[in-house]
């Protein structure tokens, strides 16, 4: 089963990571690499373009926006055999990194239903 | 039935946990069996505890702690009954106990690596080495691994156990092989993690969803692996090979579960991110240098499948070659087969059918159907009509697998109504 997770933007404002956490999310990331679960990972930039397509006629706005809050601003795609064990991981990694927020669900593959199928 | 909130967690956090728990205790007790049993214990106390107690903030270490503290009262009762011993007269020489060696997260790869390595030695059956495989590096439990294979629990069970007392007489070290040795052993473990894909990659979609489950479950054993040996480009071979072969599980069935062959799948369907991280795979193990062993070479036929953008496009010359590599390196009639479908499409239907046709007395490849149905598509593409019908009518009567059989037997009508 794949997962997207998502880390979203608490709008709190956080200070450079230190050291030592980011030395602790480099060994987490490559033991996830190493494991097969972690497939990819990224962080994203705050702006970004929006996109709207309504009757017919594509509208482009680029950022920054107003409402940053819950803006996704990182996403790791993983595979991982339950919904439990994604979120085993997800626990593990805001216990790195602390206070933070975000979302998980699944990515349909060829084996799970798609929906409305 | 979906089990409480923190049985869930238990189950998620064995599996993710499982092969460095045991691995580390292995490392203690120099038993693989032995730690197993006492990481078993470990998760029994989890159970009963974390329900009261909630899940402890790194569940990992809490298991691996309660392992250690049972290791090391196992290693200290065994230390105090030989001192008994000593004591009752047995004229033994003296010696301070050992040092436990206890383990760390630094040295924690390398001990799974060791488990990796006894779990898949040689002293054990097949059957033993992916039974074992599958309980101490995927966490999985008996009674899953006796529904993938399609065996009962106890039979699943005394595999084990006998597996466990099969390693422990033999005395088999918990080490990683060097020197000669090393090359045979990894082939074992390579072997072992290729079967386990393969049967969950010919297990018909749908019908079994912890059958399927099994191409999973070999592409994190060899992702694994990959991450603890990259140095042996044999195992980058084999991730390579699975991760492109799974690319297809989309598209390799039909809406009605029929087998699509590869050359009429709709490429569409293959998984991109797959096919990527399979030619990143490959790339690493060119990169090591070394003249390609026979998962890298099979990756590489897989890699030119996966690079055409329709079938028409397949560079059949190199595959061709390719299996006039692998034929070499690891000769088997099902890689002469294969290199005949290649020569066929590549060169022409007749020298195809020239490598087909020295099979036919190939005792192993006796009663499959494969033969008879390559030989049958040879012989039509040259014209041989009557002898191509005979060959697909052969090769339905052998085929166990129902939608496959029909499809042979379509090919056969439709070359029923050509004159002679």
């Amino acid at each position: 089963m794949r997962f997207l997770m998502m880390t979203t933007d608490t709008g709190a404002d956080q200070g450079p990571p230190d050291e030592a956490m980011q030395i602790e999310m480099g060994r987490f990331i490559e033991e996830m690499s190493k494991s097969g679960a972690l497939l990819a990972t990224g962080g994203l930039e705050p702006g970004g373009a929006r996109i709207t397509s309504s009757g017919g006629k594509v509208t482009v706005t680029d950022g920054p926006f107003a409402e940053a809050k819950e803006a996704v601003v990182g996403f790791a795609l993983v595979e991982t055999r339950t919904r439990e064990e994604a979120i085993e991981l997800s626990k593990r990694f805001y216990q790195i990194v602390g206070d933070g927020a975000g979302v998980i669900k699944q990515v349909f593959g060829p084996e799970d239903p798609m929906p409305g199928a | 039935m979906r089990r409480s909130g923190v049985h869930a967690t238990i189950d998620a956090v064995w599996r993710l946990e499982a092969a460095r728990i045991i691995a580390g205790l292995a490392r203690m007790v120099h038993d693989i069996g032995l730690a197993e049993e006492l990481a078993q214990d470990a998760l029994v106390a989890a159970l009963e505890q974390w329900p009261e107690s909630g899940v402890p903030d790194n569940p990992g270490a809490w298991l691996m702690a309660v392992g250690k503290r049972r290791a090391i009262d196992r290693i200290r009762r065994r230390q105090r009954l030989e001192h008994k011993l000593e004591e009752i007269g047995r004229d033994q020489e003296t010696q301070a106990p050992p040092e436990i060696d206890v383990p760390d997260d630094e040295h924690i790869e390398d001990d799974v690596l060791r488990l990796v390595f006894t779990a898949c030695h040689p002293v054990l059956s097949t059957q033993a080495r992916v039974a074992l495989t599958l309980r101490m590096l995927g966490g999985l439990a008996t009674d899953e691994i006796a529904r993938a294979f399609l065996t009962s629990e106890p039979t699943v069970a005394q595999r084990i156990v006998r597996a466990k007392r099969t390693l422990s007489d033999a005395g088999v070290p918990f080490e990683v092989p060097e020197g000669p040795d090393r090359a045979a052993r990894l082939s074992s473990v390579l072997e072992v993690i290729y079967l386990i894909f393969n049967e969950g990659y010919t297990a018909t979609a749908g019908e079994d969803w912890v059958r399927t489950d099994l191409c999973q479950e070999a592409l994190r054993l060899g992702r694994t692996l990959a991450g603890l040996a990259p140095g042996e480009p044999e195992v980058h071979g084999l991730a390579a090979l699975m991760e492109i072969q799974a690319s297809r599980i989309r598209a390799r069935t039909g809406p009605s579960g029929e087998p699509v062959p590869l050359l009429d799948q709709d490429r569409g369907l293959w998984d991109r991110l797959l096919i990527h991280r399979g030619f990143a795979a490959l790339l690493r193990a060119k990169k090591i240098g070394e003249p390609p062993g026979p998962y890298v070479l099979q990756a590489a036929i897989a890699a030119c499948h996966a690079q055409a953008p329709a079938a028409e496009d397949t560079d059949w010359a190199q595959i061709a070659s390719l299996y006039e590599i692998l034929a070499g390196v690891a000769p088997s009639p099902i890689v002469e087969l294969n290199r005949a479908v290649a020569v066929g499409m590549a060169h022409g239907p007749e020298r195809g059918l020239e490598l087909a046709d020295a099979l036919v007395d190939e005792p192993s490849l006796r009663g499959y159907h494969l033969l008879p149905s390559v030989r049958g598509d040879l012989l039509a593409r040259l014209g041989r009509t009557d002898e191509a019908r005979a060959q697909f009518e052969n090769a339905a009567k052998l085929t166990r697998n129902e939608p496959e059989r029909k499809i042979l037997l379509d090919r056969a009508a439709s070359l029923g109504d050509v004159p002679r």
